[in-house]
């Protein structure tokens, strides 16, 4: 075990994954450009332009070549930087990548689109967003939201592993933050959430940097005497409700975060399943902490106002217990 | 290189094959047993049946929601077409795509695609696959004049271009998109001169000539599979039928269908075959009737196919 950073876990696990396997290549922009810095890091040096290739500004042919290279015995991981750019291959995430349903199961489909997510960052609306609900309606995509350096680099290797495709996301404010790795080869299955934090009263489901932000909640509300389960869900597809359920039957009380609007959130979809599947077990109304029905706007001031936070869950939480 | 007598009997077989094909699917469909839409290839057969004929089974293709002949070309299975066209279980697909999904991958064909245009960038992914896993693999991409209007054309061109990718860009000028003839809502109706932009070779042909085609296409393949890169290619033809079936085509001028329905592309192909000496009358009439027949069986077998059960709807999301 070492401590090492979100983004130098990502690094070992696509270095690692390059190297155990030859199908692996990555195709985007500024992929050998960057390979001083960030995510792409020593890569074109190591495995050569054949198999780190900078594209030039196209997101369509970016993810609709993967789609081809994936369908003919590579693993390609197609970098689209911002999850917001999905908007412009939208064609390719909703109507192609799901050839293998189409052509009745004959096909395999080992992709891993890679794109940053999330506000706080002063970059409005067009890089900024999250879109956690509306990837969850696409069908045949699985979804990892790591949130911390540990689940960042198992989900990622399971990602490239995965014969299916998978949308990692990492959110801008995880990067830098560190946590303890182990040395050896791991995978973290897609699928499998994680309970970060055990308590009795009330179970917080989060995602990506909301979890940081649900963990200092929780330490606040442990201060006025209210014990919080802190669910970090690391997939929205396959999504783990066996987790979400069995908390909610010990804690009676559900508070969901995700960052986007409210409307149509994976918060929503989650607390649907809960009123569906665990009605029985709540002693109170679910509560859905996301962001206001509203593009996401530039100003610092208006941007914060914008993202759910830690008060933010402090406040629904207490509304309800 | 001179055509060798095999190749033109199985270009011929081919394009008979699609033919009576689409003729079989065109009396199911006005007979209403094949549910949803089609687009039929009648008409466009030399195109497929010449370019498919300079591939092996190793090579890939990416088709259009016009896609029958291509996968016929390629290799595909009468039978297992007609059953996934009437949505049966046996089809190539357990009834999940229909005629605009049809695919094989066990013999490269990457699929028919609703959508115009989604093509492009999967050919060149393929390419791509090719060329990182050292192989001479090609990649053909068929698409129409109406994809070639949509911004993965730009995209994808470019994109193979740049990496010198095997793929053949081969565009089927049927002349129409949907109702809109093609040249009113072009700057530049001559496609292949947008190949100058891309610095690939941009060559025309007569779809309708099944031997031009061929040779056409041989010298692409060839090129591809040297490392030299995409070629862009122009094959003129005309959609005989309307955009699907139903299309009632009141926007096709008369004359025009009727001037072009002379131009088909079997009957010349025919002509060469006799003229040449290369077959008689009588040998091609046999290979027609065998058509029939494999028509009727694959009609049969499709009919006689169940439909796949309605839970099924549920299988083969994940791998």
């Amino acid at each position: 075990m070492r401590e090492i950073t979100f983004l130098e876990a990502q690094q070992e696990a696509i270095n690692e994954e390059m190297g155990r396997d030859d199908t692996v290549f990555v195709l985007g922009e500024n992929v050998q450009a960057m390979s001083t810095t960030g995510l792409w890091k020593d890569l074109s040096t190591k495995y050569g332009d054949m198999r780190v290739r900078d594209t030039a500004i196209s997101e369509q042919a970016i993810l609709g070549a993967a789609i081809g290279a994936a369908a003919t015995g590579m693993r390609p991981i197609a970098s689209l930087m911002f999850v917001d750019f999905l908007g412009i291959c939208s064609d390719e995430l909703i109507n192609q990548l799901q050839m293998r349903y189409m052509f009745g199961g004959k096909i395999k489909m080992p992709l891993t689109i890679v794109a940053g997510c999330g506000a706080g960052r002063s970059i409005a609306a067009q890089h900024s967003k999250s879109l956690y609900g509306w990837l969850m309606t696409i069908q045949g995509l699985k979804i990892a939201v790591p949130s911390n350096a540990y689940d960042a680099k198992g989900l990622l290797k399971a990602a490239i592993r995965e014969d299916n495709p998978v949308l990692y996301l990492t959110h801008k404010l995880s990067g830098g933050q560190s946590s303890q790795v182990p040395d050896e080869d791991y995978i973290i299955p897609l699928g499998q959430a994680d309970v970060k934090r055990e308590g009795s009263d009330v179970t917080i489901v989060s995602i990506a940097y909301g979890v940081t932000m649900a963990l200092a909640a929780a330490e606040k509300l442990q201060a006025n005497g209210i014990s919080a389960e802190v669910i970090d869900l690391r997939s929205l597809a396959p999504l783990d409700k066996e987790t979400i359920i069995n908390s909610v039957q010990k804690t009676g009380r559900l508070v969901v975060t995700t960052e986007e609007p409210v409307t149509g959130s994976a918060a929503a979809e989650i607390a649907a399943i809960v009123a569906e599947e665990a009605f029985d077990y709540l002693d109170a109304p679910i509560k859905r902490v996301c962001a206001p029905d509203t593009p996401i706007p530039f100003s610092p001031g208006m941007e914060q106002f914008w993202i759910p936070d830690e008060d933010d869950l402090i406040k629904a939480v207490t509304e309800i217990m | 290189m001179a055509i060798t007598k095999d190749k033109l009997v199985e270009i011929l077989t081919i394009m008979l094959r699609i033919r009576t094909f689409e003729e079989s699917v065109q009396k199911e469909f006005a007979a209403g047993t094949i549910p949803g839409i089609v687009h039929l290839y009648l008409g466009e057969e030399a195109i497929a049946a010449g370019a498919c004929a300079n591939l092996t089974k190793d090579d890939f293709i990416v088709s259009t929601h016009r896609g029958h002949g291509h996968l016929i070309a390629k290799g595909g299975k009468t039978d297992l077409m007609m059953a996934e066209v009437l949505g049966r279980k046996t089809g190539y697909c357990h009834g999940k795509g229909g005629s605009m999904h049809v695919a094989d991958p066990d013999i490269g064909m990457l699929g028919a695609n609703g959508i115009v245009g989604a093509g492009l960038p999967i050919a060149t992914g393929a390419a791509a696959s090719a060329q990182i896993r050292g192989t001479d693999q090609v990649a053909i991409c068929f698409f129409g004049e109406g994809a070639s209007n949509t911004s993965r054309f730009h995209e994808s061109i470019n994109m193979a271009a740049a990496w010198k990718l095997p793929v053949i860009y081969l565009i089927e000028n049927n002349l129409w998109a949907v109702s809109t003839r093609s040249a009113d809502v072009m700057g530049e109706s001559q496609l292949s001169k947008r190949a100058i932009g891309y610095g690939i070779p941009g060559v025309d042909v007569d779809g309708n000539d099944a031997v031009a085609m061929y040779e056409a296409v041989a010298e692409a393949v060839a090129r591809a599979r040297k490392g030299d890169g995409p070629t862009l290619m122009v094959c003129t033809t005309y959609r005989w039928r309307g955009h699907m079936e139903g299309d009632p085509q009141f926007y096709k001028p008369k004359e025009e269908a009727e001037e072009w329905l002379k131009q088909d592309p079997l009957p010349r192909f025919r002509k060469y075959l006799t003229d040449t000496g290369t077959m008689t009358a009588e040998e091609i009439d046999a290979i027609q009737q065998g058509m029939v027949e494999e028509m009727e069986k694959a009609l049969k077998f499709a009919k006689d196919s169940p439909f796949p059960s309605p839970e099924e709807t549920l299988e083969d999301i994940f791998a």
